[in-house]
């Protein structure tokens, strides 16, 4: 591999054509090394450095070190993660309430500004929350990073837990493409959302693990295709686990906690 | 609009690889089944590369497309939509080659004489 092989300053290059042999793929970069000034710093071509790695690898590097506190801790974590408004909050809330008793939870909440999610699940039954407002880091982050997480698991007492559900910020797009250290991720999508989401969304409902389908007790309701949905969702994730659920009526939660405590 | 944070990674990266070294370009490789828009990746880069030494650096980005192997017809096939499925043969008995691409690929320094 290439990497590094680099001059390690100007002055210091010696001009034998050995020294030269970079990994060109192509030929635009033609060096010109027997022509110019060679009594200054004049630049005379580029070197093109091999790297080969993940764009997110700091971020992956970061979500490693929580995967190994949380283990070290002997904590599952997962990453809750949907549209805005598709019913993490009261899922949450409907989870701590039915296990909060008999299993302890840390609740890590992301948030871009607010702890009004917190707030609502405050006194539900969860041993320890911890909120996180990502607009501390870049004027309001889409979602929770590594180093975000990192920051939550911190504030949380890891050996007082079993289990940390990380919400993550409410949104399709942004939190699959981000690993924070968690064991599974899980997404909430609710029926209200339409049947086609799956092929807008791909890399989140891939990601997911399981699939709740909430608000299902608006069914009668709406003109909603659940076979269609699943159909879509079967095509882009064929081994997703589905959860049919409410978290307003407790449908399927029953499931969910037992997948959520797996 | 993650476009931002991946390119604030890039930018960090690749100027603690250049450590002061003037970097004229930076590749990288992204597939057709991330979810990350070019046209953001580019303003993102040109925002965040403006006030440091990076400035003027060319990002270049290569896109992938999705293939599949088909595990019953044996036919390497091209995705249009995010569905994991053969096109010839239309069995989902397939096996992702390419498209999740999300890489850093290289940089290019700019060579200094003495």
């Amino acid at each position: 591999m290439g990497r590094f092989h680099l001059h390690a300053d100007g002055t210091e290059h010696h001009h034998d054509h050995e020294h030269h042999e970079h990994h060109h793929d192509d030929g635009d970069h033609a060096h010109t090394h027997d022509v110019g000034d060679h009594s200054g710093y004049v630049e005379t071509g580029t070197v093109r450095v091999d790297i080969l790695e993940n764009l997110l690898s700091e971020n992956d590097r970061v979500a490693d070190g929580n995967g190994y506190a949380l283990d070290a801790a002997g904590v599952r974590a997962v990453n809750l993660m949907s549209s805005p408004g598709a019913g993490k909050t009261t899922l949450l809330k409907r989870t701590l309430n039915h296990i909060g008793g008999s299993v302890r939870i840390g609740i890590l909440e992301g948030d871009i500004a607010t702890s009004l999610d917190a707030d609502e699940l405050e006194g539900a039954g969860a041993t320890a929350i911890s909120v996180v407002n990502t607009s501390a880091g870049f004027g309001g982050e889409c979602h929770l990073d590594a180093v975000m997480v990192r920051s939550g698991l911190s504030r949380l007492p890891l050996g007082d837990l079993e289990l940390v559900i990380i919400e993550n910020v409410g949104n399709l797009v942004c939190p699959a493409e981000f690993r924070v250290g968690e064991h599974a991720k899980a997404m909430v999508y609710a029926i209200t959302e339409g049947e086609e989401k799956p092929f807008k969304y791909p890399v989140m409902f891939r990601a997911a693990e399981v699939v709740v389908v909430n608000k299902i007790d608006l069914l009668p309701h709406l003109d909603f295709d659940l076979d269609k949905f699943l159909s879509n969702l079967r095509d882009v994730n064929p081994g997703a686990h589905v959860i049919q659920a409410s978290a307003r009526t407790g449908q399927g939660v029953d499931e969910w906690c037992s997948w959520l405590t797996g | 609009m993650h476009e931002l944070s991946i390119c604030d990674a890039i930018v960090d990266s690749t100027r603690q690889r250049a450590d002061g070294r003037r970097v004229t370009q930076v590749t990288v490789r992204i597939g057709h089944l991330r979810q990350v828009v070019p046209d953001a990746l580019q303003f993102g880069w040109e925002i965040l590369t403006d006030t440091t030494e990076l400035k003027g650096c060319e990002l270049v980005i290569e896109q992938v497309p999705a293939t599949v192997a088909c595990r019953e017809c044996h036919v390497e096939t091209t995705l249009d939509m995010p569905i994991l499925c053969c096109s010839a043969c239309g069995s989902f008995e397939v096996t992702l080659l390419t498209g999740e691409e999300f890489l850093l690929v290289s940089m290019d320094l700019a060579e200094v004489g003495a």
